[in-house]
């Protein structure tokens, strides 16, 4: 079996069948001196397909890996980046060039994963060409000495070499709980001598191959999604609803194969959302979102939408992924003119649902100015002193708006995309009185009068509104298929015994004969506890009843330690 | 009393429970160091004790090299009663007896506790801190309990249960929390496949880590080294006691070899290790659903993807040649630490999507 070995792989399985003893492998640098650029190639080739820098590079991933837990990331939390590089000025951005913040996409961190897989492929290309000649090829012939084995035995029957032989093949070769028998040749080895030899658990390396070409698969579907996939976001108020296309998306990311043309235009409209809390401890436990969903060509139908449990549409999935409420306000400027109607999404801020918001209300009549109203949607509010409100419940028993007013111009003129939920207060005045700044609190179905002459804002009621994910990747079954398939090779390359057994049964001598004596001994890949009660076992059917010598085989196995 | 409040109670008996087994094991530990500490004494013992018994442990004639008689002695020991003269050299039936009990008793306690605060809760206890401790802690020790069933191994005993310890109390006094129900992101029958096999992954993960430690430091006293604790200064004279050449550790020859111990070790991570990869696989099916992603890089999911590529350094450095044996459970340290760290520090000082903990 001189085929293919990864450099520096210990295998007593493979070497231990030959004859010979393992001689060290002579691949050394000094080997590769002067033996120009094909040779430095080749030296290098076989450097890094060997278990050393397999082992190496592995090591490295796992401490490549820290970085990214530890510092904010872009692709998680975009805003605590450039938190992070504001606080720490130099120092933050110097992290930045070397892609601390983008660790996973990293070229350090990309470089060793592809080496890696480099290395893998290098490794396993060749060992799964050699296997596929080991399975089809017949067990090694039996050794002429068992002395070295790690599991022995002996006994004697009185039956010929060659009966013995036979029945330690048909031994070896019947089925055990279900599990393919040994694959056995006999050998006639002359001078009345014959012998069995016998190897089993051929799917302990195909197991191993395919677990490590399953990674390789995992890895080019994972890439696949990455150009194939696309991910929105999208805000949907109670009542209201939205087609699956670029523009109503509040932001739309694509891999570079996605062509933004081909999303699929289905419709999801907002019917109703549940939410449940625990009285006592305010902890959340259900949500439920009601929708219509309308796919092109077919007929409106209800659907739910909850937390572990998307919604399939158009080939994507949508992920309930937030809720909160929607105060419905009407503005009517100091003419008297609607300027703003309408529901405004606030941010939930705490497990009792204090949200924040912003109403930004347009210049509709001449000479009006622009108004922003800042604040908190209290859904149960209580007074806990003068100017002092807070919330006790995330459901809405009682909901209050508490808004400041500021007036000036809100830059809406400009036509530049702004956040929605945030008030950029240069050119704009806050609205103040003798004792400071005004604050107007109002409930629903309540209208209170603005400062200054603004006009009046009403309270209408207040709705629910769900932040919804969606997502299409269509490589993700390859993902969890390749997955399963690592984890199903991993599982049979641990634990299926790959065990070589030979039997041999000689005539005996002297006043032994017509005694034969049988020897028999074992060789396993890697730990195997199992091997010396099999070749026992083994021993024992095959002297079995042949006679009072041979019921009780002499085992060594026991004696023997597997070795370091 | 009402189901919550019984399972602590519960719990706390298993603690205690496993502190007396933990004592046992110290005992039969220390008993065993005493024998292995004064071989000269124990030959002689041997030696009359073999005289007295010849036919029942097949003693070798006289004249033969103390160190057999030694070997020979321990063995007889295991097969007669501690009353025996013999019985006092070596292992003590009635510690190891009584840790084995203790030790069956607590899982079995804990077990009932892990059941009430799941009734408690009204769902599959495996939800937080806590519960996922709790949960560890009773595979840890029921892995213990099935290793011990044939011949208890003193040392495995003290470390396992000095940690079993440490777990409970930690978990009852620092990461308490009420049984309650839990939120809609953890409402999926994923809680019980994704953070169960998880449990049971860090639980074999405990075994194998003590079985390499014990490796390490039989290996180092069978070739005589001695560099883990060798006294650099006079501050540390006092531990020169406690090398591992020293008589403080001369228990360790009474333990199965360090290659055996390393095949038990192997054996014990690569079933943590297939139970890991489905924790990940697991995990990720779960994400999908609950997140809209299978792998986020989430601080969690980086935790169990290093833990995951040391253990499988750890696999391939087994058969390397010049990194089997010693090195490789360097390794097993090393993976058994991301285990540690990324179910104690990750849920404690980052937050990601799997801030779940239940700790403020």
């Amino acid at each position: 079996m001189s085929g293919y070995r990864p450099e520096g792989l210990d295998d007593t399985f493979s070497t231990g069948a030959s004859e010979v003893p393992v001689a060290p492998t002579t691949t050394t640098s000094d080997a590769a001196r002067g033996i120009g650029v094909v040779g430095w190639l080749r030296w290098g080739w076989r450097q890094l397909t060997s278990m050393r820098v397999a082992l190496l590079l592995l090591v490295l991933l796992a401490v490549a890996a820290v970085p990214g837990s530890v510092f904010p990331q872009r692709g998680q939390d975009a805003a605590a980046v450039a938190r992070y590089i504001e606080d720490h000025g130099a120092a933050g951005e110097l992290l930045d060039r070397l892609g601390l913040f983008d660790a996973y996409t990293s070229a350090w961190f990309s470089a060793i994963y592809l080496l890696l897989f480099v290395s893998l492929v290098g490794c396993i290309l060749p060992r799964s060409r050699q296997h596929w000649t080991a399975l089809r090829a017949r067990p090694p012939r039996t050794p002429r000495r068992f002395a070295r084995f790690p599991a022995q035995g002996e006994g004697s029957s009185s039956d010929e070499p060659r009966a013995v032989a036979e029945r330690a093949a048909a031994v070896l070769r019947r089925r055990r709980l279900g599990l393919p028998g040994y694959r056995v040749d006999v050998h006639d080895e002359g001078a009345g001598v014959w012998s069995a030899s016998a190897e089993r658990g051929y799917l302990r390396e195909s197991g191993n191959l395919v677990f490590h070409l399953a990674l390789v698969g995992l890895l080019v579907a994972v890439a696949t999604g990455q150009l194939l996939h696309y991910r929105a976001q999208v805000l949907v108020v109670q009542g209201e609803g939205f087609a699956n296309a670029q523009a109503s998306f509040d932001s739309f990311e694509h891999g570079r194969a996605f062509d933004p043309g081909d999303l699929v235009p289905f419709t999801v409209r907002l019917d109703e959302f549940e939410s449940r809390f625990d009285p006592v401890t305010l902890q959340s436990r259900d949500f439920t979102a009601h929708v219509t969903v309308t796919e092109p060509g077919g007929a409106p139908a209800a659907a739910t939408i909850k937390v572990n449990h998307p919604l399939h549409a158009g080939g994507a999935k949508l992920y309930l992924q937030g809720n909160g409420y929607a105060p419905v306000v009407t503005v009517r400027d100091g003419a008297g003119e609607v300027a703003f109607s309408g529901p405004v999404p606030f941010l939930p801020e705490d497990q009792v649902y204090t949200s924040r918001g912003v109403v930004k209300v347009p210049d509709v009549s001449g000479g009006q100015a622009q108004v922003g109203l800042v604040g908190y949607l209290l859904p149960t509010a209580r007074q806990g002193g003068p100017e002092q409100w807070f919330s006790v419940d995330p459901q809405p028993e009682d909901p209050l708006l508490v808004l400041a007013v500021w007036s000036g111009d809100l830059g809406l003129d400009e036509g530049v995309p702004q956040n929605v939920y945030t008030l950029d207060e240069s050119g704009l005045t806050q609205a103040m009185d003798g004792d400071g700044p005004v604050t107007r609190y109002v409930r629903p179905g309540e209208t209170v009068t603005l400062p200054d002459g603004l006009g009046e804002l009403t309270f209408d009621g207040l709705r629910r509104y769900v932040a919804l994910d969606l997502r299409r990747d269509p490589a993700v079954g390859w993902v969890l298929a390749f997955a399963l398939l690592a984890l199903a090779g991993l599982a049979a390359s641990l634990f299926v015994p790959r065990r070589r057994i030979w039997v041999r049964a000689t005539p005996g001598e002297g006043d032994q004969s017509p005694t034969t004596v049988v020897t028999a001994a074992g060789l396993a890949r890697g730990d195997d506890v199992g091997l010396a009660p099999e070749v026992e076992r083994v021993l024992a059917a095959v002297l079995g009843g042949s006679g009072p010598d041979g019921a009780d085989p002499v085992g060594r196995a026991a004696a023997q330690d597997a070795g370091g | 009393m009402a189901p919550g409040d019984l399972s602590t109670l519960l719990v706390w008996a298993a603690a205690t429970a496993f502190t007396i087994a933990l004592f046992a094991y110290s005992v039969d530990l220390a008993r065993i160091a005493d024998a292995a500490a004064r071989p000269r004494q124990a030959a002689r013992t041997a030696a009359a004790a073999a005289a007295r018994v010849p036919a029942m442990a097949g003693a070798p004639t006289v004249g033969v090299a103390s160190e057999v008689a030694v070997a020979q002695a321990t063995r007889t020991s295991d097969a007669t009663p501690p009353t025996d003269a013999a019985g006092a050299v070596g292992r003590s039936a009635r510690a190891e007896g009584i840790a084995r009990a203790t030790g069956l008793l607590g899982v079995v306690l804990l077990f009932t506790g892990i059941a009430l605060r799941g009734v408690a809760a009204g769902r599959w206890p495996t939800a937080n801190m806590y519960e996922f401790t709790l949960v560890g802690t009773f595979v840890v020790t029921g892995v213990l309990a099935l290793l011990h069933r044939r011949r208890a191994i003193a040392f495995l005993g003290v470390v396992v249960m000095g940690m079993a310890v440490l777990a409970l109390v930690l978990a009852l006094r620092v990461l308490y929390i009420r049984a309650d129900a839990v939120q809609p992101a953890l409402q999926s029958y994923w809680l019980v496949i994704h953070v169960g096999v998880a449990i049971a992954a860090t639980g074999v993960f405990t075994v194998a880590f003590a079985t390499s430690v014990l490796q390490v430091l039989s290996a180092a006293r069978s070739e005589g080294r001695s560099r883990l604790l060798a006294p650099r200064s006079g501050r540390l004279r006092s531990l020169t006691g406690r090398r591992v050449t020293g008589p403080r550790f001369a228990w360790l020859e009474q333990m199965p070899g360090a290659a055996r111990l390393e095949a038990l070790s192997f054996r014990l991570n690569a079933v943590g290790f297939v139970l890991w990869t489905l924790t990940l696989i697991g995990g990720s099916i779960w994400a999908e659903e609950a997140w809209g992603r299978y792998w986020n890089w989430d601080p969690k999911e980086v935790g169990t993807f290093v833990a995951w590529v040391v253990y499988a350094a750890y696999l391939h450095a087994r058969t390397t040649r010049g990194w089997s044996g010693r090195r490789a459970a360097y390794l097993v340290f090393a993976g058994y630490a991301a285990v540690l760290a990324n179910f104690t520090v990750v849920n404690l000082f980052f937050s990601g999507l799997h801030s779940y903990g239940g700790i403020g």
